[in-house]
């Protein structure tokens, strides 16, 4: 039965449609379904943070129509279908009452947004912004709106506010971390980015976490733990992001911080796969651009049948923070060695060297922005 | 003269235009655009841009 069913892929993210697009340059033939529980509307998940400054609405980010996709593709897509299970002895994906054969499944069902629970009755004013239709729901709610209130620190929570300051809202940045982008920037770089986003007109409200929202005239109003309230129209939680594992590990594959998989994406049964925001490849879970793509190409050969091991070279992240632009590429969390900093004003060259002045990590801001695809050739590959 | 889009951001290389910033010369060619050029955008490589028809 394996032999004439489709490959199916579930999840139609960059991770899925990128996988597709990879496939198809190496087998025109084999029938893919691709199944997604939303519109199958193709877009980039990183430019969401870039509507305003692009002067780009929900229509606007969306790339190609689902019919597009399934034409250009030559895929089969299921829309607003949700899966409910995974029957691997039978080699069937679960859909309701519905069962769809496979011969090959590859899990691409991204992550879930992670939500606070917060006391007061202004629920219904805080968006989480995920993918495209979140991203619609967001600007049609904004409408008439002007103050905003982010909720999260770290990098998503930043791009927004540059965003959203970019179209002229008012923006104020609720975060528990003294500095913003903990764990991701050095701090001296994650300052530059803070200082230039003040300057931006980007207020600031850190150490400290929003304790109620209630609604507050026309919009909702933010009682923080610092005793200072906040009002605004809409309120962003960007918190933090949790691979969806759950369906996976009822299932009964490994399961750690996301779905586990080895370095050909194979997860601990057999013809099925993972890959993008839900998978932790070796190991790293790595919700970024440049890992899926690399996974992408990888696995593409492999579900043509030449097994193939994904590569991790040095992948700097952009921040898409134009008032400070900045990259980064986190050491190893388990390197031995010291930050080197220089700075000019918010322009900050911070470089992780170990005891021999190899260069291991390194975040670049401002003017030295530009230094980033140098210093990614002097890093070593995550898989050497 | 092509154009290039960059699948994952929608960033377009003009080869009329080049790529001053980064010391490509306007009409360079997409494949004389040196191999480690990455999308200024959203770091991917050259193997992620696809050719555009031109509108």
């Amino acid at each position: 039965m394996s032999e004439q069913a489709p490959v199916v892929i579930v999840g139609t993210g960059l991770s899925g449609y990128s996988l597709a697009r990879e496939f198809r340059k190496q087998d025109k033939e084999t029938p893919v379904i691709m199944v997604t529980a939303d519109d199958g509307v193709s877009y980039s998940k990183p430019m969401l943070s870039t509507g305003f400054t692009k002067g780009k609405d929900a229509d606007g980010l969306a790339q190609a129509s689902t019919e597009s996709m399934a034409e250009q593709l030559g895929v089969q897509l299921k829309t607003y279908s949700t899966v409910t299970g995974i029957d691997h002895a039978a080699h069937e994906l679960i859909l309701g009452d519905e069962r769809l054969a496979y011969s090959k499944l590859v899990l691409a069902w991204g992550a879930d947004v992670i939500r606070l629970s917060i006391e007061g009755d202004g629920q219904d004013r805080v968006f989480s912004i995920n993918d495209l239709m979140d991203y619609r729901a967001f600007r049609q709610a904004l409408e008439g709106g002007r103050r905003v209130a982010i909720m999260g620190a770290g990098l998503i929570g930043c791009e927004f506010a540059n965003d959203l300051r970019n179209g002229d809202y008012e923006v104020d940045v609720i975060a528990p971390s003294d500095v913003v982008m903990p764990g991701l920037l050095p701090e001296p770089a994650a300052n530059a980015v803070q200082k230039e986003l003040e300057n931006l007109g980007v207020r600031f409200h850190l150490e400290t976490v929003v304790d109620r929202i209630d609604h507050h005239g026309e919009g909702v109003r933010l009682a923080l733990a610092s005793g200072e309230t906040v009002d605004a129209d809409l309120v962003i939680s960007a918190v933090g992001l949790r691979p969806r594992i759950e369906l996976a590990r009822q299932a009964g594959l490994d399961v750690g911080r996301g779905i586990q998989v080895n370095r050909a994406l194979e997860t601990s049964v057999p013809d099925v796969y993972a890959l993008g925001d839900c998978a932790e490849v070796d190991g790293h879970v790595l919700l970024y651009v440049l890992p899926l793509m690399a996974c992408a190409r990888a696995l593409a050969k492999t579900l043509k049948g030449e097994r193939t091991e994904v590569r991790y070279g040095t992948m700097p992240v952009m921040i898409k923070t134009p008032c400070c632009p900045t990259a980064v590429c986190p050491p190893p969390d388990d390197a031995d060695g010291d930050w080197e900093v220089e700075s000019d004003g918010t322009s900050v060259r911070a470089l992780f060297k170990n005891a021999s002045g190899e260069i291991l990590g390194f975040a670049v801001t401002g003017q030295f922005a530009i230094e980033k695809q140098s210093l990614a050739k002097e890093v070593p590959p995550l898989h050497g | 003269m092509k154009k290039w889009q960059c699948v994952v951001c929608g960033l377009i290389y003009d080869e009329a235009e080049g790529w001053p910033e980064d010391g490509i010369e306007p009409g360079t060619k997409w494949e004389d655009v040196p191999e480690d050029w990455v999308c200024p955008d959203c770091g991917v490589g050259k193997e992620d841009f696809e050719m555009i028809e031109i509108g």
